[in-house]
């Protein structure tokens, strides 16, 4: 639970009367919200670092590709998978 | 993916081992803080392939494995109150708590739930007013930034039925209390990259200069991990004591300030007892006094008897790397990650669940 994973932001909304920004991110394909608070400055197409639902620092691609590609193939991306089935019900 | 073999950068590790092999002509005692450094170098085999002078012992850095027993029964009696929805990340559920884990607790009927994140709990609570929802707030300071903003998040709805239950703790002061110890054996420290991604990396000088020790902040690739070991044993092998980043690329010095800043809006520094190392001073956070409205802690009358802890267990001396799993008499008999008998067991992170998973390890 304490690794964060990469992503990239694909569109931003702002909630909370304009004062908080949340993020779609891309782990692979796959689309979670993240808060941005963290972030201020984080814009569409950059790609970040995401833990427990908080982006927490920028990171450019080639990190985010090499991190995500590891991050699999310890199978960390499959626990990110199984916990946005579970959010859904 | 078992064994270093199979990993894309094998020849770089291969390299790094080389290099190490050539410049380590004494025995070493270094620590791995992070347990996903621990998850990671058991699961490449990398342990096994150090220089036989090298020993890793591996530290605290598992915050499911930290949190004491008396805090879990707490979460198992919250959870089998009838208006509450108790919600924490995965492994939380798992760790057997006195009398039982979270998972049990839900599978007698109490309404538990896992998610990824605090903000989803925060959600859960607006749709559905006439229940409490817990979030059971583990974690060390790269966790804390997001455990906060469900707080703030709750504050901006206006919600009066969320609250965290929080365990929060901190890796400098537990770094300092396992050198302070008598037992200490440790020599020097890969510490970890994602707490310094938060916090910066300020907190870790007086260490190093206290104590006459080197600190390597260290991400959790093979490839990190081993050109970090590289590092840290120059500066042995040299008598230095610096405080390096291997992981610059990550983390900066300064940290981030956003996520200290929300961190501070919502938690103070406080005592904390880690499960298996006792009370360190200045080690965790808890909620802020005034914002007592989000503390399960105050929030229920939560009136639970101090537990034991299970004798067959040595996680104590698990964590503080005098033993190591495979030395534990339970280890794969009565203790495996299906029943396990302690906190190291169960989290992915655990060493001893590491251990029990990888091990062709010495
Ligand atoms: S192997 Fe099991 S019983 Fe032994 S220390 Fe680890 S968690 Fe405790």
């Amino acid at each position: 639970m304490c690794l964060a994973i990469p992503g990239k932001i694909q569109s931003i909304d702002y909630v909370y009367n304009g004062m908080v920004k949340m993020a779609k991110i891309s782990f692979g394909g796959i689309i979670k919200e993240a808060s941005l608070e963290m972030l201020p400055t984080a814009d569409v197409g950059d790609y970040v670092l995401v833990h427990v639902g908080v982006a927490i620092s920028k990171v450019n691609e080639e990190e985010a590709a090499k991190t995500f590609e590891y991050l699999k193939e310890i199978g960390e991306i499959d626990e990110l998978i199984e916990h946005t089935q579970v959010d859904k019900n | 993916m078992k064994y270093l073999s199979e990993y894309r950068d094998a020849s770089v590790v291969n390299q790094y081992l080389e290099e190490l092999d050539k410049i380590t002509t004494r025995p070493w005692t270094i620590m791995e803080i992070c347990g996903g450094q621990t998850h990671s170098l058991v699961k490449n085999g990398i342990i096994g392939l150090l220089p036989k002078h090298i020993t890793m012992v591996h530290g605290p850095g598992c915050p499911v494995c930290v949190t004491p027993l008396h805090l879990i029964d707490k979460a198992v009696y919250l959870a089998e109150e009838k208006n509450v929805i108790l919600c924490s990340y995965g492994d939380m559920l798992r760790v057997p708590g006195s009398k039982k884990s979270l998972l049990e607790a839900k599978a007698n009927g109490a309404d538990v739930r896992i998610l990824y994140s605090p903000l989803e709990a925060v959600t859960l609570a607006k749709n559905n007013p006439d229940k409490q929802v817990v979030f059971f707030a583990v974690g060390f300071e790269t966790t804390a930034p997001a455990n906060a903003l469900s707080v703030l998040h709750a504050q901006r709805e206006n919600l009066k039925n969320y609250s965290i239950l929080t365990s929060h703790v901190l890796v400098p002061p537990a770094m300092e209390a396992l050198v302070n110890d008598d037992t200490n054996i440790v020599q020097g420290f890969l510490a970890a990259g994602h707490v310094c991604t938060i916090m910066g990396i300020s907190e870790y000088y007086p260490i190093v200069e206290l104590n006459k020790l080197p600190i390597v902040i260290t991400g959790f690739e093979p490839v990190d991990l081993m050109q970090g070991i590289v590092m840290l044993i120059k500066q042995l092998e040299n008598g230095e004591y610096k405080l390096e980043n291997q992981y610059s690329r990550v983390v900066n010095s300064e940290g981030n300030k956003e996520a200290v800043n929300i961190i501070n809006q919502v938690f103070e520094v406080c005592n904390r007892v880690w499960r298996g190392i006792g009370e360190i001073p200045k080690s965790g956070y808890e909620v802020k006094k005034e914002l007592a409205l989000y503390d399960a802690n105050k929030k229920f009358n939560i009136q639970i008897d101090e537990a034991q802890e299970c004798q067959d267990c040595i996680a104590g001396e698990i964590l503080r790397g005098i033993k190591k799993p495979n030395q534990c008499p339970q280890f794969g008999k009565k203790c495996t990650p299906i029943n396990p008998l302690g906190a190291p067991m169960v989290s992915s992170e655990g060493a001893c669940a590491a251990y029990y998973h990888f091990t062709n390890v010495e």
